[in-house]
């Protein structure tokens, strides 16, 4: 397989089209916008359609229509624009209609700026919209795992019948690195035998979980809620990085992960045993990566670009059995190795 | 003995919830019946909105897609992206196409999206109980606008299809109603030629039904259709507002 | 091997174009690397740059703060680089159009009048940022010739291929003064 030097918006763009999206709805906003710009070009070669939505309502209205029908679709924005997503994400949740979310994140709160951001964590991870749900949530650090993670997102979002979101940042959406495309996977999906097509020879079927009736309000719930705690154990993906003999470890995604892992090395090289933990879901958020260390630790430290979103899920795992410490960098500035060490040992008394 | 009238097809056995005298029945039932005679029932996908209609998903025959207030025109532009083989129509209420949804719509006017969309209006909200509507006429009062809609504060009513008629994309825009069985059959025929311009692939159809609600209105059935006559027929302009040959 | 690049300039002196050259050539060599632009409005606002990081390792962080190699092509970029360069580091200066100093002696300052030697040569300024990199890969020993002309083949000759051969005269000028 040849390398091809992409920006991870394109990489993205051009995974979701060899995954067999057929559909992209969208609205232009920095810093993603080079996906619906590359769904315009492209997907018009396949056979698919793309369409610029007036707003990012209608465009995640759309994706929920279009994934009713029961084929594949993706729309991508930017915070402000995921923000007003959230609605769609709710309803998409609810009737459990598969399709790929992508938030290239910027600065916030309000307007912000287009830098690099992690601060819609909570916003992608804890539900975001109105109800008890939760997207499975992906988070590429890298232009290759932007490609490989878009593909696995289709997979997931059909095998468990549930919007999957691809969270990355400005940085990750505009960075340029080589990457190759692997084959489309070929994994064994349920029949979308739920989707709208026209009832013909068959019974009708109605896309929708509007009911005035609480009992099955509740039921309805209960079977989210249970498809949940089915997808925690079996979707959890990370990175561990030097954790074997570590004494500390970071935890951190994306961006704010590759730059911990060259902290890590850094902190390696003054003698201190520290590993990196790099969350691949961040819902489910991966327990079993801290199984097994949590008795051979001394601390953790989530370095985030935030004022520190994940750290909660993070001390949820630790459950107090040692300090959890938090070092990040807001408003789209992120740390340089040094400084994620300099705050470690800080805050570890290591200096 | 000859059967001169049977329930349409289009139609599930189930009973309608709406309060007596409104006239969701009646077009729920021409809808279907057009429908059974355009031979779309195995082929039509139905987006039901927020609001009195929102059960209107498990009253056509049709395959149905539940939309988010507001959104069923943006619902119904996905459905009909992914399978422009079928038939897609929008079934919504004055608050979900012309208040919350009105980007939508006009959007989707513009873009002459091959869709079919019904707008039911009543001028008034009526799943919440009652409050003011986009198409809330002057002086009327409401449980917001309780001394009657005053235009200084609260705006006017939107013509919603002759606002459309003007927008370049749409392809058939009528204002009928329900209110004598004259009116009916017009109304239904509207429906069908709105469908059979989606089938022929002209683009944007929108049929906008004058309706009844005596509950929130406060009337008798017989006094609300005798109001909808004296107010609503001459406030809205009512015919073919635009037929795209 | 790992440089740290920040390539600077206004709009339309192609400061992104080296910048991804040089990134597909290091790919081509088998080195990992990363791109990244300066993005959103800023670029409306008349100055463009880019960072490039070329490595024998894994790159963890893909922004660069203190570049090891800056190329600077009008002077609102020698200003805004000129500090930032890491001591022991290279600052390629756009001599035909910045007339700048600094203080700094701890980093080399190599000049090259880019948009003269394009003048004189291929009678279009155009060509400045391509002379620069040649003279870049001349000086610093990056990546070799075979790979950038590899690169230009494959980047430029997809969409233009009736530039190829000016661009690689350009890197061949830029190596030569």
């Amino acid at each position: 397989m040849t390398k091809m030097l992409m920006k991870g918006n394109e990489a993205i763009a051009e995974a979701a089209i060899r995954s067999g999206c057929k559909l992209f709805f969208g609205y232009p906003i920095t810093p993603s916008t080079e996906i619906p710009e590359y769904m315009s070009k492209k997907l018009k070669e396949v056979g698919g359609t793309f369409l610029q939505a007036e707003s990012e309502v209608a465009a995640i209205n759309m994706v929920y229509g279009a994934s009713a029908t029961g084929v594949r679709v993706m729309t991508a924005s930017s915070s402000p624009g995921y923000s007003l997503k959230q609605e769609g994400l709710s309803y998409l949740a609810a009737v459990e209609l598969p399709a790929v979310i992508v938030d290239i994140m910027r600065a916030g709160p309000g307007l912000g700026g287009l830098g690099p951001t992690q601060a819609d964590y909570f916003q992608i991870t804890k539900g975001g919209g109105h109800g008890d749900y939760h997207p499975i949530v992906l988070a590429p650090a890298t232009v290759q795992e932007m490609v490989d993670l878009t593909m696995e997102a289709f997979d997931l979002a059909d095998e468990y019948r549930t919007p999957v979101v691809i969270a990355a940042d400005g940085i990750l959406g505009q960075m340029m690195e080589p990457v190759e495309f692997p084959k489309g996977s070929s994994k064994d999906l349920p029949h979308k035998d739920w989707a709208a097509t026209g009832a013909k020879g068959r019974e009708k079927v109605n896309v929708s979980n509007y009911c005035l009736t609480n009992e099955i309000g509740e039921r309805n719930c209960l079977h989210l809620q249970k498809k949940h705690e089915y997808i925690k154990p079996r979707v959890q993906r990370w990175k561990s990085y030097k954790t074997e003999d570590a004494e500390f470890i970071i935890v951190a995604f994306g961006t704010s992960g590759r730059i911990s892992e060259t902290a890590v090395d850094l902190a390696r090289k003054e003698g201190i045993k520290l590993g990196l933990i790099r969350p691949i879901t961040l819902w489910p958020f991966p327990e079993k990566a801290f199984e097994g260390i949590l008795d051979q630790v001394k601390g953790f430290m989530s370095v985030e670009l935030s004022t520190g979103q994940m750290i909660e899920d993070v001390r949820l795992v630790v459950n107090g059995k040692v300090p959890v410490k938090f070092f990040g960098k807001q408003g789209g500035m992120t740390p340089a190795p040094e400084e994620i060490v300099t705050s470690f040992k800080a805050q570890f008394g290591l200096e | 003995m000859k059967k001169v009238f049977g329930r349409t097809k289009g139609l599930t056995e189930r009973a309608f919830h709406y309060c007596p005298g409104c006239t969701h029945g009646i077009i729920h039932r021409i809808l279907a019946e057009a429908l059974e005679e355009l031979d779309l029932i195995e082929n039509a996908i139905g987006v039901a909105p927020v609001g009195c209609a929102g059960f209107c998903e498990v009253y056509f025959s049709c395959d149905m897609i539940g939309a988010a207030h507001g959104r069923a025109i943006a619902v119904g532009t996905g459905a009909k992206r992914a399978r422009p083989e079928n038939t897609v129509f929008t079934y919504q209420g004055d608050g979900d196409a012309g208040a919350i949804g009105l980007a939508e719509t006009i959007s989707a006017a513009a873009r002459g999206e091959n869709i079919t969309s019904i707008f039911v209006n009543n001028s008034i909200y009526g799943m919440t109980g009652g409050q003011m509507a986009p198409t809330t006429l002057p002086g009327q009062k409401t449980s917001t606008s309780p001394f009657g809609r005053d235009p200084e504060v609260a705006g006017h009513p939107i013509d919603l299809p002759l606002l459309l008629s003007h927008v370049e994309g749409s392809a058939y825009i009528a204002s009928v109603s329900v209110d004598t069985p004259k009116n009916v059959l017009a109304a239904k025929k509207a429906l069908k030629k709105g469908f059979q311009t989606q089938m022929e692939g002209k683009g944007f159809s929108f049929i906008s039904i004058l309706s009844t609600c005596p509950t929130n209105w406060g009337m008798s059935p017989a006094k609300a259709i005798k109001w909808l006559q004296d107010n609503m027929q001459t406030h809205f302009t009512m015919g073919e507002l635009k037929v795209k040959e | 091997m790992e440089e740290k690049m920040v390539f600077a300039g206004f709009g339309g002196q192609g400061v992104l174009f080296m910048g991804k050259l040089l990134a597909h050539a290091g790919m081509l060599a088998g080195k990992n690397v990363t791109w990244i632009p300066s993005y959103g409005p800023e670029m409306r606002g008349g100055t463009a740059n880019c960072s490039v990081i070329i490595s024998d390792n894994r790159i963890g962080s893909p922004t660069v703060d203190e570049p090891t190699i800056a190329v600077v092509m009008n002077g609102a970029s020698f200003d805004k680089f000129v500090d930032k360069v890491k001591p022991d580091g290279d600052l390629f200066v756009n001599s035909s159009i910045v007339d700048r100093t600094t203080d700094r002696n701890d980093i080399n300052i190599i000049k090259i009048n880019a948009n003269d030697l394009a003048y004189d040569n291929f009678q279009t300024s155009k060509l400045a940022n391509v002379i620069v990199l040649g003279h870049l890969l001349a000086k610093k020993n990056i990546l070799n010739k075979e790979i950038i002309f590899k690169a230009i083949d494959e980047m430029v000759g997809e969409k233009r291929p009736e530039m190829v051969e000016i661009n690689k005269r350009a890197i061949e000028l830029g190596m030569s003064v």
